[in-house]
């Protein structure tokens, strides 16, 4: 698990990454990486392809998986019911080890994904998350006025529509099943897959249509 | 290990300020709802970043809050919840009758 720090400056709302050169915890992260591999502990270039791993998982991973729930119910109800196991019956590597919960968008109710504490992401299935997902303005806003924010993502609720905020701040992490559009009813599955977006997987939008 | 609360029921998630690693969020501290699902148990974060881990499983809720309840100005529908994850020393029971709660 990785977990956001307090700075000793706060940084403006959407700037995470913005700051003038390392701040404390950079130098830590640093120090500690470095006498790791000075005892032998770990190789360096062991930190480098950890690295590729995590920036070779892409959303299109979990588009699969959505699209494959879309065609196959039997499988969406095993997704829905364990999230974990299924995805791993699709062949996604859990390498984080965390627990995943899939939930479906509904005419009744619309999700939506947020970690307050830090930046908690379905990692194996998504890869990394947006630049703005960390951001202290969506963090907030998510979980205190969802419905200013979605508006500002142009995906405006209708007030018969509840909404859900999921706040992924400890052991779970959250994927959104969209739901699928009307006209999509003769699609292949990997015609399927190219309507379903990244942030519709973590409920700031809808599918695309076809 | 048994789970000392159970689906359905009323909670009410502690006002404590303790410092550490706390996974409990600080807008959520003192607020009503009720146990949306019972979760796994895992390791208490706030002793497993001291490097204790033997012994220290402890169960995790999934709670959810009515919008209208957690934020006094909730400028939302009636109908909108929020839900997050919160471990059983953070919870305590809450009578029936404290907030009026929309059926899921």
């Amino acid at each position: 698990m990785s977990h956001e720090h307090d700075h000793a400056v706060p940084h403006a709302s959407i700037d995470v990454d913005l700051s003038d050169g390392p701040d404390y915890f950079d130098v830590m992260v640093r120090a500690l990486q470095e006498l790791l591999v000075d005892k032998g502990l770990i190789g360096a270039g062991e930190v480098r392809a950890r690295l590729e791993v995590l920036d070779d998982i892409a959303p299109s991973r979990g588009a699969a998986l959505i699209a494959r729930a879309w065609t196959d119910p039997a499988f969406k109800q095993r997704l829905l019911a364990d999230g974990s196991a299924a995805v791993e019956e699709f062949g996604i590597d859990n390498y984080d080890g965390t627990r995943l919960i899939v939930i479906e968008q509904t005419p009744e109710v619309h999700n939506l994904v947020v970690c307050t504490l830090c930046s908690c992401y379905p990692r194996p299935v998504l890869g990394l998350p947006p630049d703005w997902y960390k951001s202290r303005a969506y963090r907030a806003r998510a979980v205190r006025d969802p419905r200013g924010l979605l508006r500002e993502f142009g995906t405006a609720v209708p007030t018969e529509v509840a909404i859900r905020v999921h706040d992924s701040n400890a052991n779970m992490r959250y994927l959104i099943m969209p739901m699928r559009p009307a006209g999509s009813e003769s699609m292949t599955e990997a015609e399927l897959a190219a309507l379903i977006t990244r942030d519709s997987m973590i409920g700031v939008t809808t599918a695309k249509l076809p | 290990m048994s789970s000392r609360y159970a689906v359905g029921d009323r909670i009410r998630i502690s006002a404590r300020y303790a410092p550490g690693h706390v996974r409990t969020p600080f807008y959520a501290r003192g607020a009503t709802g009720h146990i949306e699902r019972v979760l796994d148990t895992f390791l208490d974060p706030e002793r497993e970043a001291f490097g204790v881990n033997a012994g220290t499983e402890t169960q995790l809720y999934r709670v959810r809050l009515n919008q209208s309840t957690l934020w006094p100005d909730y400028s939302g529908e009636p109908a909108d919840v929020l839900e997050l994850e919160i471990f059983e020393h953070w919870l305590e029971p809450a009578p029936e009758s404290s907030e009026q709660e929309n059926p899921s």
